[in-house]
């Protein structure tokens, strides 16, 4: 047995280049043979779907862009006859009308004010939903109480001008209310401190929003039969999404709470909001309410479909939000329980942030539904954008052929965007609040 | 649905009859709305009932008058969107023939034709919010019938504009009367009275036709605009306002001939009388000022005239103004700040629009139309 080595040995060093797998099961052709092509029906399909896709998408886009309008002054530019050559769409009617559409009749000179508000929603949307935003509590106290009292004070001018009768009643109810505080915790023999505090806090925030809404800024006031286009529509969207989430949630603890007048309220309120059409509530409520009212007695006309349409998502929140509660398993609530967590705790800290995660979907599917919806309040005269390129489509300044089609196309545009938008960030959500599921 | 009288008016309320050949609500909403307008109607009766005494005392003697002089602005129920009647701007002023009568009330109460807050109101709401007393006022081309002026509790002072449903046909066809419309297939608007007018014209006069209906009346215009049927019928002012929207407007005729008649005017509240003269003599004072050549222009000119007639209406001899509320200038403020009558028709539907309706049946007495100022004496 020879222990020479005679011939050295050839060890690798190196692991070998893969061969590039065979042309036939990579690159697009590949792909499209996997994915488009994969049999006889899929074939079919996808032919069929190639024939729709270019039927429908060269005329669309020649509509939209190649033969549209972009500049012009009247009907004169948008009409084939004058202008001299196929006409899509009018893009110069929406730029003449773009204020229209966005402010509907506010005064001109007061417009910033719109402006304003569209960058205090901003604000609080991006401080709340910007994950790595900077100390997003004092964000959730800005956007639950700051904003709406800063927009409504300028929208409207504030200068409620309640008058010194007000004042005084206001502060008979806050003496009251701290009393009655302080009489429960006394009859509770706990200590009677933390019962001022709570409502001598309750009192003061809501005598500052009061204060605040009472005070002459120096701003012209603008009654809201004159607001429209899309800050209504943004408006109704923001007060419904912002109502409806936190009223769900207490109407589902409420319906599936044990105490029977809670939950038959409940029960009551969701089964009857959501049994009827959210237009025969804008209806009564714009129609009706004002025969059923004294006459000195009015609710503004904006506010019967803000408190509408609020009440509305917030039967269809509720639902959601049951879903979600229904999912978690028993085990959940009886080992909060077994810990000793009382009820408050045992739904804020174990079981809501896991019934809502559940829901995610479903709840922005809410979100979408009514932000479309708010469509609907055109229909008892408000004039949300929809409305607004309605009333423009008919202008005889803008009488062409394609002016509804613009019109309705540019509403298209910023529905989508809005609810596009609103679909991804639900989707990054679910992402990072699954991570734990992750397998 | 059946055409029982609650369905027809319906009908109605939601659609032409009132001139509303142009706009329409949202197409889909229409007939849901409709549904709902019968068992509106029934809770409204019984709301009527349960609310009559409180607006009766309410709404009586002067109460509207001073409220909007207290208030410090008048609140007119406008359109919420008629080519030439009521629309908005671009900048979100209401413009228009109806609107021009609001702000001529608002001149004449407080010297400033800008004194009116505008409630766009459906056709389905205009009512109830002049019941309400939400608005002071309902300028929104609704029709004067007897109905409503008996058992809606409702006034109407005046009639600002005459109109009635017409027909429209292609030039080329060489009709030039609605009477040769013999067999011909005519786009209309489902549901509404516009069909049932046709079919009592078409009855009436031993032709035959074919309708071809569809649910909105954009869809109803797009038709006869594609040569889906000879001619096309609605309101009068709508046929002018949809002929502008057509590929072709000057291939478009617009027939002689009116086959219904829908009396357009302001609506006040039953009751308050003093209320609805003032709104009647502002509609007056724009026909009197027309009739006797007192223009936006001239007015300041024709103050120192020496017609009697021109003394008395722009108050500088009796003391008119004082008698519905008001001061004796009341005529002069209107015309300064809107104009007489044929100004604002002009301006807002005839020549210097885009519509180009002539005066018709709008045009004086005195040239052979409808309009007849009540002389102020």
């Amino acid at each position: 047995m020879s222990t020479a080595v005679d011939s050295p040995h050839f060890v690798r060093a190196n692991q070998v280049e893969a061969l590039p797998p065979p042309n036939l099961t990579r690159g697009p052709i590949a792909w499209a043979r996997e994915n488009l092509f994969s049999g006889p029906f899929n074939t079919l399909l996808t032919l069929v779907v190639l024939y729709l896709l270019y039927v429908s998408i060269p005329p669309l886009v020649e509509f939209l862009f190649i033969d549209a309008v972009w500049t012009g002054t009247g009907r004169e530019a948008c009409r084939a006859e004058t202008a001299g050559r196929e006409v899509g769409a009018c893009w110069a009617f929406i730029w003449d009308k773009i204020n229209y559409f966005t402010y509907g009749s506010y005064p001109a000179d007061e417009r910033w004010r719109v402006d304003t508000f569209f960058v205090l929603l901003a604000i609080g949307v991006v401080w709340l939903l910007w994950l790595r935003a900077p100390r997003r509590d004092l964000g959730a106290i800005y956007f639950f109480w700051l904003f709406p009292v800063a927009s409504y004070i300028v929208l409207t001018g504030g200068n409620a001008d309640f008058g010194a009768g007000f004042w005084t009643g206001f502060l008979i109810f806050g003496a009251l209310l701290i009393g009655l505080f302080t009489l429960i915790a006394a009859l509770l023999k706990t200590s009677i401190r933390p019962a001022l505090l709570i409502g001598g806090g309750i009192v003061a925030v809501i005598g500052i929003t009061l204060a605040l809404v009472d005070f002459d800024w120096g701003l012209q006031n603008v009654p809201t039969s004159l607001w429209g286009g899309i800050l209504v529509t943004l408006l109704v969207a923001t007060v419904g999404i912002v109502f409806s989430l936190p009223f769900g949630v207490l109407l589902a603890l409420g319906r599936r709470s044990k105490l029977p007048i809670v939950r038959m309220a409940s029960v009551i309120f969701i089964e009857f909001v959501r049994g009827v059409p959210l237009i025969t509530v804008l209806i009564m409520a714009n129609t009706m309410l004002p025969l059923f009212l004294p006459g000195d007695i009015t609710v503004d006309r904006l506010l019967r479909p803000l408190i509408g349409t609020a009440f509305f998502a917030s039967a269809y929140m509720a639902e959601v939000v049951r879903g979600g509660l229904q999912a978690i398993p028993k085990g959940q609530y009886e080992g909060a329980m077994s810990l000793g967590l009382s009820y408050p705790q045992m739904m804020v800290f174990i079981v809501l942030p896991q019934a809502l995660r559940i829901v995610i979907p479903g709840i922005v599917n809410t979100f979408i539904g009514l932000f479309k919806d708010t469509s609907l309040v055109a229909i008892v005269g408000i004039f949300d954008l929809i409305k607004t390129i309605e009333a423009s489509r008919i202008d005889p300044e803008w009488a062409a052929p394609t002016i509804s089609y613009t019109g309705y196309a540019f509403a298209a545009f910023f529905y989508f965007i809005f609810c596009w938008s609103m679909s991804r960030y639900s989707l990054g959500v679910e992402r990072r609040l699954a991570a734990g599921q992750k397998r | 649905m059946g055409l029982d009288a609650a369905s027809i008016e319906a009908a109605r309320n939601g659609h032409t009859g009132d001139s509303e050949g142009s706009i329409r609500e949202p197409p889909s909403r229409v007939d849901t709305v409709g549904e709902y307008t019968n068992m509106k109607k029934a809770i409204a009766a019984v709301a009527f009932g349960l609310t009559a005494g409180l607006f009766a005392t309410g709404a009586s003697a002067q109460a509207t008058l001073n409220g909007v002089k207290q208030k410090g602005y008048l609140v007119c129920g406008s359109n919420t969107g008629l080519a030439g009647f009521g629309l908005p701007d671009a900048q979100g002023n209401w413009t228009g023939l109806d609107v021009d009568l609001c702000r001529a009330i608002s001149a004449a109460i407080f010297d400033d034709p800008s004194k009116v807050r505008f409630i766009p109101l459906a056709a389905k709401d205009r009512f109830t919010a002049l019941q309400s007393g939400e608005v002071d006022v309902l300028s929104r081309n609704s029709t004067h019938t007897m109905s409503r002026d008996t058992q809606l509790g409702l006034d109407f002072p005046a009639i600002n504009y005459f109109d009635g449903q017409g027909f429209m046909v292609r030039k080329k066809l060489g009709v030039s009367s609605a009477k040769e419309l013999n067999g011909a297939s005519i786009c209309t608007q489902q549901g509404t009275t516009t069909e049932l007018n046709l079919a009592d014209y078409f009855r009436a006069n031993n032709m035959k036709y074919e309708v071809v209906a569809f649910a909105t009346s954009d869809e109803t215009f797009k038709a006869y605009d594609s040569g889906r049927c000879d001619a096309f019928t609605t309101d009068a002012s709508g046929l002018y306002a949809e002929r502008l929207r057509a590929s072709n407007p000057d291939d478009h005729v617009v027939l002689p001939e009116i086959i219904s008649k829908e009396p357009l005017g302001p609506a006040v509240r039953h009751g308050d009388d003093q209320w609805g003269d003032l709104v009647r003599w502002t509609h007056m004072a724009m026909l009197n000022a027309e009739e006797l050549g007192v223009t936006k222009a001239n007015v300041d000119q024709m103050r120192s005239s020496d017609n009697p007639e021109i003394k008395r209406l722009l108050g500088t001899e009796g003391k008119f103004g004082e008698s519905i509320g008001l001061t004796n200038d009341w005529a002069y403020r209107i015309i300064k700040h809107v104009g007489n009558y044929g100004e604002a028709f002009e301006r807002n539907v005839g020549e210097g629009s885009r519509l180009k309706i002539n005066r018709g049946q709008n045009a004086l007495w005195t040239k052979g139309g409808l309009q007849y100022g009540i002389p102020v004496r």
